[in-house]
């Protein structure tokens, strides 16, 4: 294992991340904090509460998902975009580095700071919503697996794009869709009953489920389901990484 | 007494025989081996045909051709950027597909493009080049490697406010943070300025004499000849010839007398139809191509019979073609009849 070559990329990523300390952090909190006063202190005072808990209180894991999936894809999918645009690439496939090596490094990187966002989101809710986390381990387990699945994902996507335009469409057109209709906002339950299984094809309910058991004991699906369910779309994106690294599809031709 | 004398003679010849033998080992096994090796790009372009090619350990080896003759689609296979098609590339004896981190560890690349993190400092980038290639942080060499390329008063500087002399030298700093044994230099001065190429020149030459081996892309034909052992010419994916420079320039170097003439000719005499003469400047100069291959150059005949004609010169001057002249040429022929 050549562990100074992924310090090495580890360092590289997080330098860039405190460069741009404005765009990198402060940007997705304030998002998130505008969700909360709209949908929480706003609209939520008005809403009645659901699976008995209040409206602003069951929507944080869904905003903390919403701002995490976001967040992991872009920043991995940034990472490993920009050197393949500007040419450094040559450095990380000229070194003797395997693809594992590579991916722990961006991928590290990119989860490092979507957790870094995930704290502070969870401390900035503390000023707009009175919550408690019933499973504090299960939570960090939750995000830190989904927030390395999605690193992934955005790293694929990163390997796979060819202009900046392709790296905004699969998060703007796929992953927030699926966010907003994978009950961040709702549960699963409050749907027709065939939308309701039309909806468990989202993967992204999985997680959000999950995410919420943890907080609040109460899930749309069973929690072991929705673990099985991010280890399987993690399988995929390290397989799908390595046949890229493999073939140097977009990489070596 | 007589019996002393006898065994230090054969222990000095012993010596002697086996410092040849290491010194010939060292010259003779390639450092880089190259064999059939083709790549066929997804487009269908054809880059590479065919390609046998040995480096040897510690010779500057200047790789010619071109635009688009195939030299950085065979630098880019030989350090991993691009997928090889058919063929084998051993590096140090060691395939660089199947043995790549032993391989990799010992390549630096200073690439063509100006391709550089700008927002990052020298002194950062370095450290990344260095720990990516799998070696622990070494200050002394970092600062080493820096002030030979006169950088190290920049090392707190961000890259993308240097000029792109400095950049270039980055470049090559970057490749030099691992300690590599061989060196790829793609285009290593293109966009420097002349004082900066001549000290550039010398850091290679320093660097070879530490034993780094050197594989050098340019277009400037001076600095090939300034600099390299060998020479190989590659021409639409072909190596249309790979030989020491000095044998290159004697073979297919053209020697030239000129004789600036007293008095115009209007045309060459029948009387020297046999010399390969050029009558040049309004009549005024005449120039005789020869070969120095030849034991005979021809000269004494030709200013023999120009005596003989009562043509007199009043100034004369030999040349011999430069290496930019016999690529052309090569390129222009393909090589043909030059294949190794």
């Amino acid at each position: 294992m050549n562990f100074y070559a992924i310090r090495a990329i580890y360092v590289f990523e997080m330098s860039r991340t405190w460069r741009t300390l404005m765009e990198s952090i402060a940007s997705p909190i304030l998002t998130t904090s505008l969700y909360f006063i709209v949908f929480g202190a706003a609209i939520g005072s008005r809403m009645g509460d659901i699976d008995g808990i209040p409206y602003a209180a069951f929507i944080i894991p869904g905003l903390l998902m919403l701002s995490l999936l976001g967040e992991s894809i872009s920043n991995a999918s940034f990472g490993i975009y920009f050197p393949k645009f500007s040419g450094t690439i040559y450095e990380v496939l000229s070194a003797p580095v395997s693809t594992l090596e590579i991916v722990i490094g961006y991928v590290g990187a990119a989860v490092t700071k979507s957790m870094i966002i995930a704290v502070l989101i969870l401390i900035t809710a503390y000023f707009f919503v009175d919550y408690e986390v019933l499973h504090p381990f299960w939570m960090f387990g939750f995000l830190l697996l989904t927030t390395i699945t999605f690193s992934m994902f955005g790293f694929i996507i990163g390997l796979w794009a060819d202009d900046f335009q392709k790296l905004q469409i699969i998060p703007m057109m796929v992953i927030t869709p699926l966010t907003f209709l994978g009950g961040a906002f709702y549960s699963i339950n409050m749907l027709p009953p065939f939308w309701q299984k039309v909806t468990l094809f989202n993967p992204v309910v999985y997680l959000i489920s999950g995410l919420r058991w943890s907080f609040y004991g109460v899930s749309d699906v069973a929690v072991g389901l929705s673990m099985v369910m991010i280890l399987v779309f993690m399988l995929i994106c390290l397989l799908l990484i390595g046949w890229i690294f493999k073939t140097g599809y977009r990489l070596k031709d | 007494m007589l019996l002393k004398i006898v065994n230090m003679k054969v222990w000095v010849s012993y010596t002697l025989s086996s410092l040849r033998q290491t010194y010939e080992e060292v010259r003779v096994v390639p450092i880089i081996s190259i064999r059939n090796l083709s790549k066929t790009y997804a487009s269908g372009f054809h880059a590479l045909k065919n390609i046998n090619l040995d480096i040897r350990q510690g010779e500057i080896f200047a790789l010619l051709g071109p635009n688009g003759a195939g030299k950085t689609t065979l630098i880019s296979i030989i350090c991993g950027l691009v997928t090889p098609g058919e063929g084998q590339v051993l590096i140090d004896g060691e395939d660089n597909s199947s043995n790549f981190r032993a391989t990799r560890s010992l390549i630096g690349l200073v690439p063509q493009e100006l391709a550089i993190a700008t927002f990052e400092s020298v002194l950062a980038t370095m450290n990344f080049s260095r720990g990516l290639f799998g070696k622990a942080p070494d200050s002394i060499h970092i600062e080493k490697v820096l002030r030979d390329l006169s950088l190290w008063d920049k090392r707190h500087e961000r890259i993308v406010n240097l000029s792109g002399g400095m950049k270039r030298r980055v470049l090559i700093a970057k490749a030099l943070a691992h300690e590599p044994k061989i060196l790829f230099l793609d285009e290593p001065t293109a966009g420097i300025d002349v004082e900066q190429r001549h000290s550039m020149w010398g850091m290679v030459r320093r660097l070879r004499e530490n034993g780094v081996t050197i594989i050098l892309t340019t277009h400037y034909i001076d600095e090939a000849e300034e600099m390299a052992d060998r020479i190989g010419v590659i021409s639409e994916g072909e190596i249309s010839v790979v030989e020491e420079k000095t044998v290159l320039m004697n073979k297919l170097g053209k020697k030239q007398l000129t004789l600036t003439l007293q008095a115009p000719l209007s045309s060459i005499p029948d009387e020297l139809s046999t010399f390969s003469l050029e009558l040049t400047d309004q009549g005024n100069v005449l120039v005789y191509t020869f070969d120095t291959q030849k034991e005979n150059t021809g000269i004494s005949d030709l200013l023999r019979q120009l005596d003989k004609l009562g043509i007199d010169f009043k100034d004369l001057h030999s040349s011999q073609s430069s290496l930019e002249e016999i690529f052309v040429s090569l390129v222009r022929d393909k090589g043909a009849s030059l294949k190794p």
